[in-house]
């Protein structure tokens, strides 16, 4: 029997098998905030290891020259570097999607290329010869797979971007039009149809993988035009979800193991989250995606000018400082407000000016409060606000009761007591943050305006609830000044 | 009757499995793997596990250096351009993707603090 030798590919093999295993390793140590700076490294490490030995493997042997690869990379690593250390940490979501659109960009092209390099390749061999490309059907399939969800990755990250920076060609509420769910059906099956006729008839490609491409493309657009933007959260953890995907299936276009392992734990991942992120707000991901939930965003349901009615009590800035002065425990219940406001470093002075009063102050976090998972933890801790005093939902709900002031700032939905036994609520069965059993509830808004989904809060109208009309920052601002004159 | 339609599948003892069956399973089991790994991260990690691992699928710039592998001579030259350009923004845009990632996520873990203690 002949000896097998120890080729380079199988070296290759090996290394990518370690870069996996950084990245698991890597993944495992993000779930821990101690070792979590620790994990994203290792999984750097990883990733730094498959690309140089992929580029040892390519050596001088190639399509492209080397000064074009080269050149290539830095220009991504001068791109990248500017977005990650520019953009202030508001900006994180628009960010995560921008980034998880390109990694979509990066397989469909992947794909395209490979498809481009085989085709041109048996051209070239029979010119005049009827052309039959000899690739597994696996191959072939996958080509139409990784374009179609790398395409739709790609626009919808786009979309999603733009609703998140508030460019004004895509409106943050949902823009559904009728016909909009049987064009994505369609379109759908028109991908999945020309990926599976493109097994028999290989050369066919040509005009296919590009059509594929458009109706993607275009897949992608519709898919996320039609969600508002409160449900952002669940939208960026679902591309993530799908860069992952076409990732593992570039990986099977070019039967890379490196690319179908960590594509499919990047799949897996993303579903996790976009997972907890429904459950968060008890809908169903059909929901988020084809509910339109939030298209009446901004108005007041029964039909006001946004002047402020019912019987919700107004406070003065000298009220709220009087209640946070004499409390022993408060709870800052933070939303989107916040960011958009750009409120968090003034809200961390007064938690600390507070602090150093003997006064106990902690942040209740919802799970989707904000336009990204996590987005409040994120703000605050740029803020300097230690990560001991954020609690999660159950955290914060155990707490409430012995709370003496719960101060919400830019928070509505996640708050609304009706979520807990309004059967006829949009929101009824959605875990909420239980503000209301607080002995005082105060509400930092601009306006009595329901919130996203559409409802009025009755939390506003109870008789331990006051509100202080006006900006986040400013009024958190003036709260902090009055606090020190009192002194 | 079993041997034919074993036949009819391709099923030969003396013929390996193929490829892409291989990377089925892989593809299955490190979905799971996914599974369990993320099961349990807290809601503050939230943000940058969502960074982090879209940075790991930043991947495919593997399969970029890899789509710039082939053999110079064996295309045309309209097939060896369209590959070029194909393979040099494939580049660009995993690149992009992977440095992005990484650097954003390590900015923000650096912020998370524990209080000091009392």
């Amino acid at each position: 029997m002949p000896i097998l030798a120890f080729t380079l590919n199988d070296f290759i093999g090996l290394a990518y098998l370690v870069a996996s295993v950084l990245f698991i390793l890597g993944l495992k140590m993000m779930s821990q905030v101690a070792t979590a700076r620790r994990g994203n490294f290792i999984s750097s490490a990883g990733m730094a290891l498959a690309g140089v030995v992929t580029l040892l493997y390519i050596g001088d042997n190639q399509l492209i020259s080397l000064t074009w690869v080269f050149a290539a990379l830095l220009i991504g690593t001068a791109i990248g570097l500017l977005l990650a250390l520019k953009t202030p940490m508001t900006g994180m979501p628009q960010m995560v999607a921008l980034l998880n659109g390109f990694g979509g960009m990066a397989s469909l092209l992947v794909a395209c290329g490979d498809y481009v390099n085989s085709v041109s390749r048996h051209s070239h061999l029979n010119p005049l010869v009827l052309q039959v490309m000899t690739r597994p059907w696996s191959e072939l399939l996958a080509v139409g797979l990784t374009v179609l969800v790398g395409g739709v990755t790609f626009t919808g990250s786009m979309i999603a971007f733009g609703k998140l920076q508030g460019l004004k060609i895509t409106p943050s509420k949902p823009i559904q039009f009728p016909g909009q769910k049987a064009t994505i059906a369609a379109l759908l099956v028109l991908c999945l149809i020309l990926s599976c006729v493109m097994i028999p008839t290989p050369m066919s490609g040509q005009w296919m993988v590009p059509t594929i491409a458009v109706a993607a493309l275009l897949l992608g657009v519709l898919l996320v035009i039609g969600i508002g933007g409160a449900d952002m959260p669940v939208v960026i953890c679902l591309l993530n979800s799908y860069s992952g995907i076409a990732g593992a299936f570039a990986g099977f276009v070019l039967n890379n193991m490196a690319l179908i392992i960590t594509g499919s734990l990047v799949g897996a991942s993303g579903l996790i989250l976009t997972n907890i992120m429904c459950k968060a707000m008890n809908r169903s991901l059909a929901n988020v995606l084809f509910g339109g939930v939030g298209a009446n965003e901004g108005q007041a349901s029964s039909g006001s000018d946004g002047a402020p009615q019912g019987n919700a009590r107004q406070f003065l800035v000298e009220d709220v400082t009087y209640l946070l002065g004499n409390a022993s425990q408060v709870m800052v219940v933070p939303g989107y407000g916040m960011a958009v406001a750009q409120a968090q470093h003034a809200v961390a002075d007064m938690g600390k000016l507070l602090e150093e009063r003997g006064i106990k102050v902690r942040y209740a976090i919802h799970p989707v409060a904000g336009r990204m998972p996590g987005h409040m933890n994120v703000l605050l801790a740029e803020a300097n606000v230690p990560y001991d005093v954020l609690l999660d939902l159950d955290g914060s709900n155990a707490e409430f009761e012995q709370t003496d002031v719960a101060l919400i700032i830019g928070a509505n939905d996640v708050t609304n007591p009706a979520a807990r036994h309004a059967k006829s609520s949009p929101i009824y069965g959605m875990p909420i943050l239980d503000c209301d059993k607080a002995k005082q509830v105060v509400v930092i808004k601009r306006s009595l305006n329901p919130g996203f989904a559409g409802v009025e809060n009755e939390l506003y109208f109870r008789d331990n609830c006051g509100m202080l009309f006006g900006d986040a920052k400013k009024m958190v601002t003036e709260l902090i000044s009055r606090l020190k004159q009192e002194g | 009757m079993l041997n034919y339609s074993l036949a009819l599948f391709g099923a030969n003892p003396a013929q390996p499995v193929q490829q892409i069956i291989i990377a089925l399973v892989v593809f299955t089991l490190a979905i799971f793997i996914g599974f369990e790994v993320i099961n349990r991260v807290p809601v503050l990690l939230h943000t940058p596990l969502t960074s982090g691992s879209n940075a790991i699928s930043g991947i495919t710039i593997v399969g970029a250096l890899l789509a710039a592998y082939s053999t110079k001579e064996a295309l045309g030259h309209t097939g060896e351009f369209i590959a070029t350009v194909l393979g040099t923004l494939a580049i660009i845009f995993a690149t992009i993707n992977v440095i992005g990632g990484y650097v954003v996520t390590d900015r923000m873990l650096k912020m998370f603090k524990k209080s000091p203690r009392k």
